[in-house]
C-alpha cells in the first residue's frame, strides 16, 4: 500500500536545504539553506558571479543541483509548477523574433493549457488584462522588436501575471528600465504581496532595496543573511556579501548593526 | 516528349515538396540561430547514404533515406555533446561535426567507386543532386516524409514557437527542452533527405536558410513567416525545376539554389520595413528633415536676435551659419510653406525670412528638444 509522501515545509513558500550548484567543478551555489515565508516580497542580492540567476534556475529545475533539495509549499518543483510564475532576464531572448505583444503573453498560459491544445478566445482575455495590468494595453498588437527596454519587461511581467501563480520569481525585472516602468513594476509586486502570494526578485540597486523589499536574501556563493529586511540590511552583512565593493555605497544610510526591537516596533 | 513531361513533372512535385519543408524547418532553424546546423546536417548524411548503399547494395531510396536521417542524428547529437561537455561554442562544434562526418562520407564514397564491378553506384549524384534519376517511387517516399515533418510542426506548433522563442520559459512550463529541441532537429533533418536526390548535401544549407531569410523579410508574425518561407521554397524548387527543363545541361539543384538565392536577395533588398533599400531611404528622410531643421532654427535664430519674427535672412549669412550650401534646404522649405524668399536691398544676394507655420514649427522643434522659447 504506497504511502503519500508528506509534504515538507509546507509553510514555507519556498524551502532549500544543502543546495550546491556547480559548472564545470566549480561550486557557483555552495551549501545554501534558505527558508522564504508566504506572501513576503523577498530579494535576492549579491555582486555579480554570486549565484543570483543560478539560485532562480535551479528553483525552477533549469538546471541540475549536485545536492540539495528545494521544495515550493511543501511539494518539489515539479508538482508545484501551475503555481509558480517566472520572469526570466530580459536579455535573455531575441526580441526580433517575429511576434506580437499579446502573443508573448499569451506563452504564460502554455503550461495551463497543456500540450497540443492552442490559446482559444479565453487566453487572448487574460492576456489582454494582464497587458492593462502593467499598463500596456495600447501596445497588445505591437511588433515586440518596436518595444523599448521598459516596454519589453512590461510584456515580460504581463506574461507571468497570466501564470496567475502563488510564488514568482523575477530575474532582474528592473535592471535597466525607466523611472515609469521601475514603478509600474514595484506597484505591481506589491499588489502581489497585498493579494497574499510570494515574490522573490534578483536585485540589483542596494539603494532601493530596503524601501521595495521586506525580505532579503544576501548572497555570494554561499548564503550571507536572510530575513526581514529591517534585521539583515546591515553594513556587516552587506560587507561580507560584498567585500570592498562595498565602498561604493552611501554606507551612511545603512544601519551599523541590526536595530533593536524596540527601534523596529 | 511524354516521357520529358513525365520526369518534369517527377521533379517539380520532390521539388515542390523540397522547397514546403525546408521553408518551414528552416524558419525554426533560422530562428533558433542555427542556420549552420541545416549544412551540417546535410553534410552529415553522406556517410548515412553512402552506409545504407553498402548494407543493401541497392539505391534504393528508403535504406539511403534512413542512413542518412540516422547519421545526420548521430552528427547532431555528436554536436550537442562537444558544446556542454568541451568549451567548444555550438558554431565551433557544428563545423568540426561537419568536416568530420563529410570526410568519413568521402571516404565511403570513393571506396564505393572503386569496388570494380558496381557500376549501378552513382553515388556521387548525393553530392551536388541528380534530379533527372528521379522515379515515381521516389517522389512517394519524399511526399509521405514532408508531411510526417508538417504535421508534427502543426501539431507541436505552440510548443515550438515558445521553445524557439524563449527555451528556459518553456522549461520552466514543463515543456522538455531537450527532447524538443531533438525532435525539432531530427524534422529539419527529415527535410534534408527530401533533398538529397535534387540538390546534393553540399547545397542543401541554401535552400533551408534561404526561404526562411526572405519570408522573415516581409512579415511579423511567425505564422505568416513560416508560410511565406513554404511558399518562397516550392517557388524556388518549382522555378529550378522549369529553368532547368528549359535548356540543355542546366542542373536542377544549383538552379534551385540560386532560384532560392535570389529570391532571398530580392527580399533583403525590397521588402518594406526591414529591406536595405526602405531602411536607407528612411535613413536618407532623418538626415534630410535634420539638416531642414538646422536651416530653419538658424533662420528662427536671427530673428530672435533682430526680434523681427519676419527678418530676412540673406542667403550668405546662412550658409556661415550652416557650413555649406543651405540652398536645397531653403528651397524645400519654402515648397514646405515653412520660409518665402525676399528682396531686401536690390543687388543683395536673396534673402529668406520665416512664414507664420515656420516660426511656429521653429518653435516646436525647440520645444521638443527640451528649450523654451
Amino acid at each position: 500500500m504506497p504511502q503519500p509522501t508528506p509534504r515538507h515545509e509546507p509553510n514555507l513558500a519556498l524551502h532549500i536545504e544543502d543546495l550546491t550548484v556547480a559548472y564545470n567543478d566549480k561550486p557557483v551555489l555552495w551549501d545554501i539553506d534558505i527558508n522564504v515565508p508566504p506572501g513576503v516580497l523577498a530579494a535576492i542580492i549579491g555582486p555579480n558571479g554570486a549565484g543570483k540567476s543560478t539560485l532562480i534556475k535551479a528553483v525552477l529545475g533549469l538546471l541540475k543541483p549536485s545536492a540539495g533539495h528545494i521544495y515550493l509549499h511543501g511539494e518539489p518543483y515539479a508538482k508545484q509548477r501551475r503555481r509558480v510564475g517566472y520572469v526570466p532576464q530580459r536579455s535573455s531572448v531575441d526580441w526580433d523574433f517575429p511576434t506580437t505583444a499579446l502573443d508573448v503573453v499569451t506563452m504564460g498560459l502554455y503550461g495551463q493549457l497543456g500540450w497540443l491544445r492552442r490559446p482559444g478566445r479565453a487566453a487572448r482575455t487574460k492576456a489582454l488584462s494582464a497587458l492593462e495590468q502593467v499598463g500596456m494595453a495600447d501596445y497588445a498588437e505591437r511588433q515586440i522588436s518596436q518595444l523599448s527596454g521598459g516596454q519589453q519587461q512590461r510584456v515580460f511581467l504581463a506574461r507571468a501575471l497570466v501564470q496567475d501563480a502563488q510564488v514568482y520569481f523575477m530575474d532582474e525585472p528592473m535592471a535597466g528600465v525607466d523611472a515609469t516602468t521601475e514603478r509600474v513594476i514595484i506597484g505591481l509586486l506589491k499588489k502581489l504581496r497585498e493579494q497574499g502570494k510570494t515574490v522573490i526578485v534578483v536585485h540589483h540597486d542596494l539603494q532601493t532595496v530596503a524601501t521595495y523589499f521586506d525580505f532579503l536574501l544576501l548572497l555570494n556563493v554561499r548564503l550571507i543573511a536572510q530575513g526581514k529586511t529591517s534585521e539583515v540590511y546591515t553594513a556587516e552583512n552587506l560587507r561580507a556579501a560584498y567585500g570592498g565593493q562595498i565602498a561604493l555605497l552611501q554606507t551612511a544610510q545603512i544601519p551599523q548593526t541590526p536595530p533593536t526591537v524596540a527601534e523596529t516596533v | 516528349m511524354f516521357e520529358f513531361d513525365f520526369t518534369l513533372r517527377n521533379v517539380m512535385l520532390g521539388a515542390a515538396l523540397l522547397g514546403v519543408s525546408s521553408g518551414v524547418l528552416g524558419s525554426f532553424a533560422l530562428l533558433r540561430q542555427q542556420s549552420l546546423l541545416g549544412d551540417a546536417l546535410a553534410h552529415a548524411a553522406l556517410p548515412g547514404v553512402c552506409l545504407g548503399f553498402l548494407l543493401t547494395g541497392s539505391r534504393e531510396p528508403l535504406p539511403i533515406f534512413v542512413g542518412a536521417l540516422l547519421s545526420g542524428a548521430l552528427a547532431a547529437g555528436f554536436t550537442m555533446l562537444l558544446t556542454s561537455r568541451s568549451r567548444l561554442k555550438t558554431d565551433a562544434a557544428l563545423g568540426a561535426s561537419l568536416s568530420i562526418f563529410f570526410a568519413f562520407g568521402l571516404v565511403l564514397l570513393t571506396f564505393i567507386q572503386s569496388r570494380s564491378g558496381s557500376g549501378q553506384a552513382g553515388l556521387e549524384a548525393f553530392l551536388f543532386g541528380q534530379a533527372a534519376a528521379i522515379v515515381p517511387s521516389d517522389v512517394r517516399l519524399m511526399a509521405v516524409v514532408a508531411v510526417a515533418a508538417l504535421l508534427t510542426v502543426a501539431l507541436l506548433w505552440k510548443e515550438f514557437k515558445l521553445l524557439t522563442f524563449d527555451p528556459q520559459f518553456a522549461a520552466s512550463l514543463g515543456f522538455p527542452r531537450l527532447p524538443l529541441e531533438l525532435l525539432l532537429t531530427s524534422i529539419l533533418a527529415f527535410a534534408i533527405v527530401i533533398g538529397l536526390q535534387l540538390v546534393g548535401v553540399v547545397l542543401m544549407a541554401a535552400i533551408i536558410i534561404a526561404p526562411a531569410a526572405a519570408a522573415r523579410q516581409w512579415s511579423d508574425s511567425l505564422g505568416q513567416m513560416v508560410g511565406l518561407a513554404a511558399l518562397f521554397g516550392a517557388l524556388a524548387g518549382v522555378s529550378g525545376a522549369l529553368l532547368s527543363a528549359s535548356g540543355r545541361g542546366l542542373a536542377t539543384g544549383p538552379l534551385i539554389i540560386i532560384a532560392a538565392s535570389l529570391i532571398a536577395l530580392a527580399s533583403l533588398l525590397f521588402a518594406p520595413e526591414r529591406g536595405l533599400i526602405a531602411s536607407a531611404y528612411r535613413a536618407r528622410g532623418a538626415r534630410r528633415e535634420l539638416e531642414q531643421q538646422r536651416v530653419l532654427l538658424d533662420m528662427y535664430g536671427l530673428a530672435q536676435q533682430h526680434s523681427d519674427p519676419s527678418y530676412p535672412s540673406e542667403s550668405g549669412m546662412l550658409r556661415a551659419l550652416y557650413g555649406g550650401s543651405p540652398e536645397a534646404q531653403l528651397r524645400r522649405l519654402e515648397a514646405a510653406g515653412l520660409a518665402e524668399h525676399t528682396t531686401h536691398v536690390p543687388g543683395e544676394g536673396t534673402h529668406y525670412r520665416l512664414t507664420e507655420a515656420g516660426w511656429a514649427r521653429a518653435e516646436a522643434a525647440l520645444n521638443s528638444l527640451g528649450h523654451h522659447a
